[in-house]
């Protein structure tokens, strides 16, 4: 009997974890900035921006694949650029995957990040300022530990979320069984493939790790912090 | 205190439209802003202190100026050096009474320690007798003691001026009266001046040495 830890579940796992925590900490940076943003900055076409970036949960992952590749594929500007500046081609690696990712798991960051900002009253912001913090030092010490609740159920769920990725990873970084192969793709190939035993087996390791991860969301996502 | 304002904002929410012009110059060292509630005071004073940006106009606080359209000048609200009392207190709800205290004194992007030990922090615990709950959240405390840790968090960074929104309006009539009182001391004591907007007739009578009056968003000189 072989180990587990060369088992090709195990391996397509430990994939799977590195691609989600990788998009996941893409989707946290970017979700927070833009949910700053749309939280506390008045701007013509806001609600306009925010439905542009809630795009990728609304649309089929293959369209927003299809996207990703044109952008970051051979002929595609930032492709294009990485390859002739960098020789990086990102097209079936796993960073491709993990772009894939963190397109799909981004708005839920940006969806609980928005509205968890939103509830910090900006009063406490100005207080903090004319104490003579900067905004910088404003946004770490009174916004993000007054938020963080709604941040991280975002980013717990955008973390599942990639776990769980499928169509825009297929068409962005294919099925290469050891570099591209996350446990979602390993589990339509071992249908089929008739591998029942192999299916079986990953369906449980995902199901157990998505159920934990959204009983760890559904704990912290209720906003609730001592009242000043 | 030498304070000038003269400054003009157009405030637009949906449809309806606010004009604030204010223009007046005080050399006392109390100066209170009277008028009802929506007459513009707290803007005026968010733009004293630099929370509000005015369309037009020059303000000056003792020699200094701090905003001036038309030179270009705005002093983020973190150089004033003002302290602001809001009239609900924005308690950090997150920190500690002496963190609270101790929030202006660290510039940087970590909060003060729960136990955070300071000189400042020790004189204003002490001045306002606070050391009995200086390791409690601000929701724990009662009305008074929110308005002393707000004021000991706004004076301990030495600031050279105190600003003050309508600051006894979230207190009952009979704590009102006392912490009245021990403004006005301490007041004397440090010696700071301030600004202070109200609609209540009661603390123009007891701060009142330049009352200004403000209306529909004007604001027109009324000596006392």
């Amino acid at each position: 009997m072989h180990s587990f830890f060369s088992d090709p579940a195990w391996i397509a796992l430990r994939l799977s974890l590195k691609v989600a925590c990788w998009a996941t900490l893409l989707a946290l940076i970017f979700g927070m900035a833009f949910g700053y943003l749309l939280a506390r900055k008045r701007f013509a076409g806001r609600e306009l921006l925010d439905a542009v970036l809630t795009l990728p949960m609304v649309m089929p992952p293959t369209v927003l694949g299809y996207y990703l590749l044109v952008i970051i594929g051979r002929e595609g500007p930032v492709g294009a650029w990485l390859q002739h500046h960098f020789g990086i081609n990102l097209i079936f690696t796993w960073q491709a995957a993990v772009m894939a990712a963190a397109v799909v798991a981004f708005p839920l960051v940006l969806k609980g990040a928005r509205a968890a900002f939103e509830t910090v009253d900006t009063q406490l912001e100005q207080a903090a300022k004319v104490l003579g913090v900067s905004s910088f030092g404003v946004f770490l010490r009174v916004t993000l530990p007054l938020a963080w609740r709604g941040v991280l159920g975002g980013t717990l769920l955008a973390f599942a979320r990639s776990m769980g990725e499928f169509g825009a990873t297929l068409m962005v970084a294919g099925s290469i069984p050891g570099k591209t192969q996350t446990l979602s793709i390993a589990v339509y190939e071992a249908v089929q493939a008739g591998q029942d035993d192999t299916a079986n087996l990953l369906v449980i390791i995902t199901s157990v790790v998505c159920i934990t991860v959204l009983v760890l969301a559904n704990k912290l996502t209720p906003n609730r912090h001592p009242e000043g | 205190m030498q304070i000038q304002v003269d400054i003009r904002k157009t405030l637009r929410s949906g449809d309806r439209v606010f004009e604030l012009d204010a223009r007046f110059e005080s050399a006392s060292q109390r100066v209170v802003i009277y008028g009802a509630s929506g007459a513009g005071k707290s803007q005026l004073l968010k733009a004293v202190a630099g929370l509000m940006t005015p369309d037009s106009g020059r303000i000056a606080l003792a020699g200094r100026c701090l905003f001036d359209q038309a030179q270009r000048i705005d002093i983020t609200p973190q150089r004033r050096r003002v302290a602001y009392l809001f009239q609900d207190y924005a308690l950090f709800p997150h920190l500690n009474v002496r963190q609270n205290i101790a929030f202006g004194l660290q510039r940087g992007w970590r909060n003060p320690l729960a136990r955070v030990e300071a000189e400042a922090v020790r004189y204003w615990l002490a001045a306002f007798e606070l050391e009995h709950v200086a390791q409690q959240l601000p929701h724990q405390l009662s009305g008074g003691q929110r308005q002393r840790v707000a004021l000991a968090r706004a004076l301990a960074p030495q600031p050279g001026a105190l600003l003050l929104d309508e600051p006894f309006a979230a207190l009952d009539p009979a704590l009102r009266e006392r912490m009245r009182a021990e403004l006005d001391a301490l007041q004397r004591r440090l010696s700071i001046p301030m600004i202070l907007i109200t609609h209540d007739p009661e603390d123009v009578r007891a701060f009142g040495e330049h009352v200004l009056r403000m209306e529909g968003g004007r604001l027109e000189e009324q000596e006392t």
